[in-house]
């Protein structure tokens, strides 16, 4: 068994709340300068631009990227062989997120009712997806998720007879129906399989996914590039302004699922899209 | 087409304004996003007077981060302006002439715009850092309970935004994508 402190996780998910903020992963920032290149409208490359000295000012100010900080989506990998000590681990999530949003000037957006909407002015609670894995390491992903895009984002119980059609059509709806809406140029997760919640899971997480990098497997990772292609096609462009930029990546996800079932989940995230993730 | 525009708002000069122009705003503007607006207009429903006047203004809806100090502002970006569209035609027939958001309006506000002559402007999604460098000066005028979504009066300097809606109605959104829109 290998130990590890509750302190250790509250320090870094504080540090981690906070670059997320602040910096954007390497990934996207690469994605967002090969696209002022190849973006075919003026307005569209205008606000590229803009949105490159928007990052500048972010990282040597620190001023967040964006206003909406998000909502804290964190993935924990346990490896079955760690034993947490010091503390409840849920808790300490928390006060990481806490102390990264009260210490990091950045916005708190949490509301603790969804009908009576009190904020909750710290952040918390955040979303938090626990996976038991093998091996003695924790590797933590936080994901701040803005909800301009995640107000966007749909589920389809398409039927086995859909097929692969059903799902490219998914996809293509979803993005159309995001528009300016969801801050494009977009990066698109997409959850195939699974049961109703396994696939918006599956969707969130692919988005914490390198852009870039595609799917082992060869149809999915030929129909993450076909469906690039296709929603750069719609003409949406940056800011919904126009252009050839609408999506940066999007990134296919599966699980088995049900012999009467085809649940696609389509999470959308904007430019701004903040994934970290740190071992320990 | 670069334009220029002060606030308060003079009508003949929104007049000018066409859906795509880039237009560059200085004055006084006030921030209110979903908390605020409804309450704004519960408070106009019990026949009260809400916090600012909303005449020849323009809202902004955007909620900040909070600034550090010696600094005016956080990271302040629009948010979706859909969101608003059940106030947004009470605020227009009181005498708001402008809007800054992003994302596409309902019928009944595009109708609503017209019919009041007023302009809906997006300004970049995602740029909060670039565009609080637009922002002077933030007061809490009001709502301070609300946090983040309390009504600020801010003083704006060439705050930099796109006409999307004009007072005639002309959507830049429905005519911009079809221009790249491929097969």
């Amino acid at each position: 068994m290998r130990k590890v402190n509750v302190n250790l996780i509250v320090d870094t998910i504080e540090e981690m709340c906070i670059e997320a903020a602040h910096f954007l992963s390497t990934d996207m920032d690469h994605a967002m300068k090969n696209a002022m290149n190849s973006e075919e409208s003026p307005l569209g490359k205008q606000i590229l631009n803009q949105l490159q000295k928007n990052l500048k000012i972010a990282k040597e100010e620190m001023i967040p990227i964006c206003q909406d900080t998000g909502m804290v989506v964190i993935f924990m990998e346990i490896g079955q062989e760690v034993y947490i000590e010091g503390g409840i681990l849920e808790e300490a999530i928390n006060e990481g997120v806490r102390r990264g949003y009260i210490n990091g000037y950045l916005r708190k957006s949490v509301v603790e009712d969804p009908i009576y909407r009190k904020n909750t002015k710290d952040n918390t609670p955040a979303v938090i997806h626990y996976n038991i894995v093998p091996g003695n390491k924790v590797e933590i992903t936080v994901a701040p998720k803005g909800f301009g895009s995640e107000n966007m984002s749909r589920i389809f119980m398409l039927k086995p007879s859909d097929g692969i059609e059903g799902v490219k059509n998914a996809i293509l709806t979803a993005v159309k129906d995001a528009g300016p809406n969801a801050c494009p140029p977009m990066v698109v997760g997409v959850g195939v399989g699974g049961t109703f919640e396994k696939c918006a899971i599956l969707a969130k997480k692919a988005l914490t996914r390198q852009v870039g990098d595609h799917s082992e497997i060869e149809y999915i990772k030929e129909l993450e590039l076909e469906m690039l292609e296709k929603v750069n096609k719609l003409g949406i462009g940056p800011g919904g302004l126009g252009g050839s930029t609408t999506a940066l990546a999007v990134n296919i996800d599966t699980y088995p699922t049900h012999i009467a079932g085809l649940p696609v989940a389509i999470n959308i995230c904007c430019h701004v899209n903040r994934h970290i993730k740190k071992e320990i | 087409m670069d334009k220029y525009l002060s606030v308060p708002i003079k009508s003949e000069e929104l007049k000018k304004l066409k859906a795509g122009d880039y237009v560059y705003i200085t004055g006084i503007i006030y921030t209110a996003r979903d908390a605020a607006h409804k309450r704004m207009i519960e408070t106009l429903k019990e026949g009260k007077d809400i916090p600012f006047n909303v005449e020849n203004n323009i809202i902004y809806y955007m909620g900040p981060t909070p600034a550090r100090e010696g600094m005016p502002i956080g990271s302040a970006g629009p948010t979706t302006a859909s969101r608003m569209d059940k106030y947004t035609p009470v605020l227009l027939d009181r005498g708001l002439k402008g809007m800054i958001g992003k994302g596409k309006r309902s019928d009944e506000v595009k109708d609503s715009i017209i019919n009041n002559g007023a302009v809906y402007f997006a300004a970049v999604g995602g740029a909060g850092a670039l565009l609080s460098k637009c922002i002077k000066k933030s007061t809490i005028i009001a709502y301070d309970d609300l946090g983040t979504e309390a009504i600020r009066k801010l003083e704006v300097e060439n705050f930099p935004v796109i006409v999307v809606i004009d007072t005639e109605g002309q959507n830049l959104y429905d005519t911009a994508s079809i221009k790249y829109e491929k097969e």
